[in-house]
């Protein structure tokens, strides 16, 4: 497998883990055309996750908008209710194919975090979750969720708190302990192989949105808009169509309080390269090259980094990532809940506030699909409360 | 040889590591003095990161307090350029690729350079990431330090034949921090790098007293120290530097 997307990618981490990241390289290169694991996570995938997610025609939307014709790609109908669980099986399964009885992992907004745990639980594996303090705070539910599951999860108080810190410390437990752990990274980040191996197992997202638009719409999409935090649903939704060159790829990134403001996570737009977290990629930094501490109302988008492939597909113009803020994410999560009756991850709230902006300009018979990468359960409190209600969990 | 490798002529080194502006860079600039008065043969000064995955909770408290007081590195460039007047053992900068990358490699290397260090080190650059820098330090007159893990078992051989300087053995899994036992690969990781390069090999990550420097020191070719000498600079703050005083000559005393 390719080190590097471009100038992009490369294994930037402690030599006491190159043995790790090795071993898994090789374990994937060996398993992931294997018919056996290609069977097992597939009957999974069906039978557990509950795949194919539905391509839904937001016919309503599409009215009101009066431009494109928008549909939304339901990776929050599967099971623990975002597209997360569809790398954790994978990897998960993988693990189990290493000789791992033990499995580590990330967590901004709690869906990676339960969707190992899930995994975890159902493959008999041990599992430890790190979450940022900030993020216990503002998804306390899913804490619980995750300890009715069978994990253990770490508050990690050091740093901001947040997403980046959980990844500062989960490596830091990696390197302790690997002969029997795996890093379960829940995005398309990290060192060589990570990306790859997240990429693909998402890449069932743009699969099945191929050929389930071209048997309702005999065509291919004109657009596909995904958030993009890490950016696994938005490059699982994106990969099948890189060669589709007619299909504009769109990412969403969080521009929190506005990308003028030192409180925003909009890493494409304010960023510049960098070597962080095991990858060269772009990162909010300052002029030292410390990482900026970052800012977004969605935790999972709360990040200082993006995907070493997204990097490189912006660098060579194949998608282009926007920044939208929390307001117009607000904004949208109220109106998919209304006119819609869906009400999305506050993190897939950003592509569908900026596909409504986007499908208007578009003639009706251009197709748009949104992947809505997660259920908004988890966020309705918090929405409320941006609203000015005292409403706790 | 190199002016690194020469700190380990005739005797065991002491390579103490203390993090650059912790608590303020005027108190680094005392340390350096006190420590090369002690004894010391190699001074590593850590250039604090926002994320510095590597380390435990000891140096990373240490990154953030330094980072808070307002650290830039061309104010520790300032300073290393005035101790250099007097300083005359190897000096060695320990940080991320990332300050280094984001400042420009190139830049910092140079100027890195001009202020008088020897070399770097840059634990999250392993062997395969590390050709890019290794090239620009070079250019500039820097040694780019590598470093082993317990985890290194059949890269050492490639490692220790391109290392320069000395070679950081890390003695244990894990971050950096005071460990009350260090692994026992560790001299087997020596004797496996001793067969491919006649560099010297310090060892790292866990040593926090002089029985277990003296005991490192039976089959290394020196000791770094770092968290629980940053320890103490975390208790004392400005006032710290008699303690680290003591604490250098009683490590000293027991490996030479």
């Amino acid at each position: 497998m390719p080190l590097r997307f471009g100038i992009y990618g490369g294994q930037y981490i402690p030599e006491t883990l190159m043995s790790a990241v090795i071993e898994l390289d090789n374990a994937y290169e060996l398993h992931k055309n294997d018919t056996e694991f290609k069977n097992e996570l597939d009957f999974l995938l069906k039978n557990y996750a509950g795949r194919p997610s539905i391509l839904y025609y937001a016919k309503k939307m599409s009215q009101d908008l009066g431009g494109a014709k928008i549909y939304l790609k339901r990776e929050d109908l599967n099971h623990t209710g975002s597209h997360k669980i569809n790398n954790v099986l994978g990897q998960a399964l993988l693990a189990k194919k290493m000789g791992k009885t033990r499995i580590i992992a990330e967590t901004g907004a709690g869906q990676h975090g339960v969707a190992s745990a899930t995994a975890a639980a159902l493959l008999g594996l041990e599992c430890e979750i790190f979450m940022g303090r900030e993020d216990t705070e503002r998804q306390a539910l899913n804490v619980y969720r995750m300890e009715l599951l069978g994990a253990k999860v770490n508050t990690v108080v050091s740093g901001t708190a947040t997403l980046k810190d959980a990844v500062n410390a989960a490596l830091r437990e990696w390197a302790s302990r690997m002969d029997d752990t795996h890093y379960l990274i829940g995005s398309v980040m990290g060192p060589h192989p990570f990306p790859t191996v997240v990429r693909d197992f998402q890449a069932v997202i743009g699969r099945e949105i191929k050929e389930q638009l071209i048997k309702a719409e005999g065509k291919l999409p004109d657009a596909v808009i995904a958030c993009v935090g890490g950016g696994s649903n938005a490059i699982g939704s994106f990969y099948e169509f890189i060669e589709d060159t007619t299909v504009k790829l769109i990412g969403c990134e969080a521009a929190g309080k506005g990308v003028n403001t030192p409180e925003n996570a909009a890493t494409v737009t304010n960023g510049r390269t960098g070597v962080f977290h095991g990858m060269k990629s772009l990162f909010c930094q300052d002029e030292y090259g410390q990482i900026a501490p970052v800012y977004s109302i969605s935790a999972g988008l709360d990040y200082p980094g993006i995907g070493p492939e997204h990097a490189h597909l912006h660098e060579i113009n194949r998608a282009e990532y926007v920044p939208v803020t929390d307001d117009e994410a607000v904004d949208a999560f109220e109106y998919l809940s209304r006119t819609e009756g869906i009400i999305p991850a506050i993190e897939s709230a950003h592509a569908v506030a900026y596909a409504m902006k986007y499908a208007k300009t578009l003639s009706n018979d251009k197709i748009v699909v949104i992947t809505l990468s997660g259920r908004g359960d988890k966020d309705v409190a918090a929405i409320a409360r941006y609203r000015g209600l005292k409403l706790y969990e | 040889m190199s002016k690194i490798s020469d700190a380990f002529i005739g005797k065991k080194a002491f390579i103490p590591f203390i993090t650059g502006g912790d608590p303020d860079i005027p108190t680094t600039e005392k340390l350096i003095h006190t420590l090369a008065e002690a004894g010391a043969d190699i001074i590593e000064i850590g250039i604090p990161f926002s994320d510095p995955v590597a380390e435990g909770p000891v140096i990373e408290a240490a990154d953030e307090r330094a980072l808070k007081n307002g650290f830039s590195v061309d104010k520790l460039f300032t300073m290393i350029k005035r101790v250099r007047e007097t300083v005359k053992l190897p000096l060695l900068f320990m940080t991320y690729y990332n300050p280094v990358f984001g400042y420009g490699a190139e830049k910092f290397c140079k100027n890195a350079f001009d202020a008088g260090i020897n070399g770097l080190i840059v634990p999250d650059l392993p062997y395969e990431e590390s050709g890019e820098l290794r090239l620009i330090a070079n250019e500039n007159g820097l040694e780019l330090i590598s470093l082993i893990a317990p985890t290194s078992k059949k890269r050492i051989e490639k490692i220790a034949k391109n290392a320069e300087g000395f070679l950081y053995c890390v003695s244990s899994l894990g971050v950096t921090g005071i460990r009350s036992d260090f692994g026992n690969y560790v001299r087997e990781m020596i004797e496996t790098a001793k067969i491919y390069s006649d560099i010297p090999c310090a060892v790292g990550f866990g040593i926090s007293n002089p029985e277990q420097a003296k005991s490192a020191c039976e089959f290394a070719d020196g000791v770094i120290i770092g968290s629980a000498i940053v320890k103490i600079c975390a208790e004392y703050g400005t006032q710290c530097v008699p303690y680290v005083k003591d604490f250098a000559a009683s490590i000293v005393k027991a490996i030479k």
